[in-house]
């Protein structure tokens, strides 16, 4: 037993043929992100925090979908969401911001300040307001990057994850140009020596969604969850991951089936969602790490105590 | 077994003392909700039809906290939330932060019907209202003198106070209040008083062995504007599978932290239990120190609920002849 982390910067269909230019700041992220997790650990800071400061950074990073590079909504706006949870089940989430610089803070301060678990639009930017959150002028989310995005999705009329490749009910070749939404939600789960555990998921959503829609992010049990057995954060199709409560069910079946939480990911990853759909990264409180996807790639880091690291996108040769 | 099965909800946690009129309101309206369902259910109308016409009933009656009668925002504005979900494929849709739309529940589905996602809310979820023609009104519709009333309590006494009609003043003269004060429940850690929420559910099971479930509330009164509570939350107030269908109310936040109606579905799955038992367990075993209350039904049309606090009003039935509306502890 002793401290594991692990984090995401996303599932999806992230083409093998991803030019370096496109890759390597984002592996530049994740390493740096698990370095100062790990660090953070290290220094006995509370998997809660850690979580935090993950995901903070992952936040302010541009390569990622969420806080600056968020994907945008159908109207050209960003809107964001994010859940922070610990083993004791306390958890807080936020939807719909468009201002507050670090979604995961905020969500922090729904649970320790607030009788409430989730806050959302107005109300939630009100909250922010009243906490005295950074907070910025829209247009700082915004990348060029995304709006290009959007731009060929709406071209393209199809709702599409954060990735390139258009849903497969298109018989279409994949647009060229389209090899850049390499990006997704991230999350970030996190164990302590002491079975301490937390979990964070931070997101701007799908490219081109409706204004308002809510994805699995914020929902308790769907990409965030976290109890005494485990912690865990999903990424990919939203709609596909509420249906499926994945961050519950791994719970659930490690607590209900008796299964170790890598037997708990992987049946929920290769059951409980279809293919192409889904990805997560998990600790248990005994200081076991897993990170399953069934999409082409999944962008994450983890590492444990006793020394294991691993950095990666597409399924590591030992993965089954 | 087999057959078609219906339970209804009109929140957990009932004050003993409840007036009379007020006892016979909530019978009468939740055995004509009962009998809609089932007259419904006999003219083969699928299970997902059926939860959303027995809750669209739920929500234009002001008796219960949904649509019409919602409990009030600090800002004394209705905000509507509601959940609904099919079992055979699971699919879902949801809706928060509604003040127009006059059966949020109704949204909810077209949310899961009509649009590429499960979950809409606030300006967004207004506009697709608008854009798939539902019926619109003020949100002065929604609002009730008595509900002003709890609000103008609620600030006094600067609590939230969870929708029930039971004046923050006469709390030392009630039971239920007595109850509330002794064991002061904490929300997230902070003290709020106890009252009974009036969330509304449905959950059937239809003749082809199809389950669905439909929730729809208020919330919280004086809540913050923008809080989203249990009720649209796939996993926590609502859920429904191949198995069972479920649809939750109480303390939203204690809900969400036990993903409280996916879990009756999961230890179902996961343990093998039945309907029953499954429900008895998670209340059991999953709520901590949260009050609440549920309904169920499977696909082998068997009903069930559970509650932890003082009462739930509710009513079901089944095929076979089975009928009950109550409200009481059994």
């Amino acid at each position: 037993m002793g401290w594991a982390i692990a984090l995401h910067g996303g599932a999806g269909n992230i083409p093998l043929s991803l030019p370096p230019e496109r890759r390597e700041p984002r592996e530049e992220a994740l390493r740096h992100c698990l370095k100062i997790g790990v660090a953070a650990l290290k220094a006995k800071r509370p998997p809660l925090d850690v979580v935090e400061l993950v995901v903070r950074e992952l936040e302010n990073n541009p390569h990622f979908n969420a806080g600056r590079g968020s994907v945008l909504t159908t109207k050209g706006t960003v809107e964001m969401e994010a859940c922070i949870m610990d083993g004791n089940k306390k958890c807080g989430a936020v939807s719909g911001l468009s201002t507050v610089v670090n979604a995961i803070s905020l969500a922090r301060l729904v649970m320790e300040k607030t009788p409430h678990i989730y806050l959302a639009f107005d109300g939630a930017e009100a909250f922010a307001r009243e906490q005295g959150v950074e907070t910025v002028d829209a247009g700082h989310f915004i990348t060029q990057e995304n709006v290009e995005r959007l731009k060929q999705v709406i071209e393209a009329n199809r709702v599409q994850i954060d990735y390139t490749q258009p849903m497969q009910k298109d018989v279409l070749e994949e647009t060229p140009t389209n090899g850049d939404s390499q990006i997704g939600t991230v999350g970030c789960v996190a164990v302590d020596s002491h079975g301490n555990l937390a979990t964070a998921t931070s997101t701007g959503g799908f490219v081109n969604k409706m204004v308002g829609r809510i994805g699995d992010t914020p929902i308790i049990g769907a990409g965030t969850y976290a109890n005494s057995l485990c912690a865990v954060s999903a990424t990919g199709k939203g709609e596909a991951i509420i249906r499926a409560t994945i961050a519950r069910d791994v719970a659930a079946l490690m607590e209900y089936k008796g299964l170790s939480l890598k037997e708990a990911a992987a049946y929920v990853i290769e059951e409980c969602v279809p293919r192409g759909n889904a990805g997560l990264v998990a600790v248990s409180a005994t200081g076991e790490v897993t990170m399953q996807f069934n999409t082409t790639g999944m962008f994450r880091a983890c590492a444990t105590e006793d020394g294991y690291t691993e950095i990666g996108i597409w399924p590591s040769p030992m993965q089954n | 077994m087999g057959g078609w099965a219906i339970a209804v909800h009109g929140g957990a946690g009932v004050d003993p003392n409840l007036p009379p009129q007020r006892q016979e309101e909530a019978k009468q309206l939740l055995t004509c909700c009962l009998n809609l369902g089932i007259s419904a259910l006999r003219s083969s109308l699928p299970a997902i039809d059926v939860v959303e016409l027995v809750v669209r009933e739920l929500e234009i009656d002001p008796l219960f906290n949904s649509g019409r009668g919602s409990a009030l925002t600090a800002k004394g504005t209705a905000e509507m939330e509601a959940s609904i979900m099919d079992g055979p494929r699971r699919r879902c849709g949801a809706v928060s932060g509604l003040t127009t739309v006059k059966n949020p529940i109704s949204l909810a589905r077209l949310v899961m019907e009509k649009s590429p996602h499960s979950y809409l809310a606030f300006s967004g979820a207004e506009e697709f209202a608008r854009q798939q023609g539902v019926e619109l009104v003020d949100n002065e519709y929604f609002i009730t003198e008595e509900n002003l009333g709890m609000l103008k309590l609620a600030k006094e006494a600067n609590a939230i106070v969870f929708d029930y009609r039971i004046p923050a003043v006469g709390l030392e003269s009630c039971s239920a209040g007595a109850g509330a004060m002794e064991s002061v429940m904490q929300m997230n850690g902070l003290p709020i008083s106890i009252y009974a929420p009036e969330t509304v559910g449905c959950v059937v099971v239809d003749s082809q062995g199809r389950c669905a479930a439909a929730t729809s509330t208020g919330g919280l009164m004086n809540k913050m504007s923008g809080r989203i509570g249990d009720s649209p939350l796939i996993g926590a107030g609502t859920y429904a599978c191949d198995l069972c269908a479920v649809s939750c109310t109480g303390e939203g936040e204690a809900i969400i932290r036990a993903t409280l109606a996916r879990d009756v579905a999961a230890v179902m799955e996961y343990k093998g239990l039945g309907l029953q038992e499954a429900v008895n367990y998670v209340m059991k075993e999953r709520l901590d120190e949260g009050k609440a209350g549920m309904i169920a039904v499977s696909r082998n049309g068997e009903v069930g609920y559970g509650f932890n606090t003082t009462g739930m009003f509710r009513g079901c039935a089944t095929e076979d002849g089975f009928v009950e509306i109550s409200f009481d502890n059994n």
